[in-house]
């Protein structure tokens, strides 16, 4: 039934959220750092030193972009140590002072299992609902404030939807409070513009494989005054708050990778979405999750009736289209995603979702096979399906 | 994730569709759930001579659905009534442990059908 003719059948990646190729300008930035560059960045002799300065213009040239200081960046193993480190050490950090956590129960799995975990531990969790087309009220975010409440974490855009937090207003409540904000901007760095000042934030995670630099590198923002706990023992490495042999070559590739998506890139990617979420919503019975409006430019997340989002995946996988049901993380579980029945969707309808997403190097010709493909494997799959005849 | 076995049935999946004047019909699983199989069978001297499924699921949902139809053909009622989780397993050489389930429900759904023949001939 997914027959194919194998002259035509093309390649095309359309799981940018779960990962990204890494960028040539990237790659060939890192290779010094791996064969000629290799000293230990701590280490005080001429080969530290070339690695050290490495490191600190990696960490400066961050800072700028989010308009912070170069000591409030903390390098990490990615987005997941990253809300660890913020969560957890923010918890142990201020125990003494309150055990309240307001979160949103459309996190991703690194921020809503570590907030499960202090739950465990003794902190009360408020988990926010999400409206029907995916965003938090921030007046709920104010309402649910109490004198024990020590952190908030809301992510900035959400990664099965795409949607954009107001998090400039999430801020600004907690920050009027004296409550600490962290936000999760996995997602949105280098497409929906961060100001970590103007938008008040006291901790926000990064990661660099989700904007074509490598897998394995993450960034914690730490404003100064912000004091939190360190997870791992063993050395003085990030201002004391993450141990460890840094890893420059991952500093200097996500340094490098900054600038790799342009405002060109954005204008483009968001075209092609229009183009993808128009031409998918002509298949019958498909609805798109999340608001169109404050979305990614490049996530498109439709639900199909009828049919179950993993034969749809496979499908379209044996037409060479890699798209991805629900987070890649929870792709393992049977149920169905927690981020669209947080947004009230039906459970019979999370489970048909599809998430496409984006990147810099997607093409027309890509956007129209995937198109195409989809329309195949939707229609063979209702054919088989005992439901909506 | 999936054998070669379990992939070549859920793309070219065998029996699929309906029976218009089935001798017994076996519907099991939820849409809350993922999984809804239909199972349609018609018998003739005791024989299953033909059998199909609609299947909304997985692609393990589908494999198995189209395992059991290809294991259930031809036998007996009361053949048929001994296929077991193993025997789907063993055929489409494994099934992820999370979906181990998927076999279960295909068994469910065949002697559900085979049950809604049984209650006819009261």
């Amino acid at each position: 039934m997914f027959n194919i003719d194998l002259s035509t059948r093309m390649r095309v990646y359309l799981d940018n959220a779960a990962t990204t190729r890494i960028a040539p300008e990237v790659a060939e930035a890192m290779l010094p750092f791996f064969i000629e560059k290799y000293g230990n960045a701590s280490s005080i002799h001429s080969f530290g030193e070339q690695a050290k300065e490495a490191l600190e213009n990696a960490r400066e040239h961050f800072a700028k972009y989010i308009n912070a200081e170069s000591d409030e960046i903390i390098f990490t193993s990615g987005g997941t140590e990253s809300d660890n480190l913020a969560i957890r050490g923010t918890a142990q950090a201020l125990k003494d002072k309150g055990n309240h956590i307001i979160t949103s129960a459309f996190e991703h799995p690194a921020v809503l299992e570590t907030c499960q975990a202090l739950e465990k531990e003794g902190f009360e969790i408020t988990y926010l609902p999400a409206s029907r087309d995916g965003f938090v009220d921030t007046e709920k975010v104010k309402s649910a404030l109490k004198d024990n409440t020590i952190l908030v974490t809301i992510m900035h855009a959400n990664n099965e939807i795409g949607t954009i937090q107001d998090i400039e207003k999430i801020g600004e409540i907690c920050r009027e409070k004296g409550i600490l904000f962290h936000t999760d901007a996995v997602q949105s760095l280098g497409k929906s513009p961060i100001d970590v000042k103007k938008m008040h934030i006291d901790l926000a995670s990064f990661s660099a494989h989700k904007i074509h630099g490598p897998k394995g590198m993450g960034i914690l923002y730490v404003r100064k005054k912000v004091k939190i706990k360190k997870l791992f023992y063993g050395g003085a490495q990030e201002m004391n708050l993450r141990p460890g042999t840094e890893n420059v070559s991952g500093a200097v590739g996500f340094s490098k990778a900054l600038g790799m998506i342009t405002e060109e890139d954005i204008k483009r990617m968001t075209e092609l979405q229009n183009y993808l979420i128009d031409e998918l919503l002509k298949i019958p019975e498909a609805c798109l999750n999340g608001s169109r409006k404050n979305r990614l430019c490049n996530n498109v997340n439709v639900s199909f009736s009828h049919i179950e989002g993993e034969s749809i995946l496979l499908g379209l996988d044996d037409k060479g289209v890699a798209v991805s049901t629900g987070s890649a993380c929870t792709s393992q579980k049977l149920e169905p995603s927690h981020v669209l029945l947080a947004l009230g969707v039906k459970p019979e309808d999370a489970h048909g979702s599809i998430r496409f997403s984006l990147s810099k190097y997607t093409t027309k010709e890509e956007i129209d096979y995937a198109i195409n493909s989809v329309k195949t494997v939707v229609e063979n799959l209702r054919k088989i399906s005992p439901l909506g005849k | 994730m999936y054998s070669e076995k379990v992939i070549d049935h859920f793309k070219n999946p065998h029996n699929v569709g309906k029976i218009d004047d089935a001798d017994g019909t076996g519907v099991v699983g939820n849409r809350a759930c993922g999984d809804v199989m239909k199972l349609y069978i018609k018998i003739e001297d005791n024989k299953i001579v033909d059998i199909k499924f609609e299947t909304m699921g997985c692609a393990a949902a589908i494999a198995t659905s189209s395992i059991i139809t290809d294991l259930a053909k031809g036998k007996t009622i009361e053949e048929a009534l001994k296929i077991t989780k193993d025997n789907i397993v063993e055929e489409l050489e494994g099934l992820p442990p999370v979906k181990v389930h998927c076999s279960l429900l295909a068994i469910d759904a065949l002697h559900a059908a085979i049950k809604d023949y049984k209650d006819q001939q009261k």
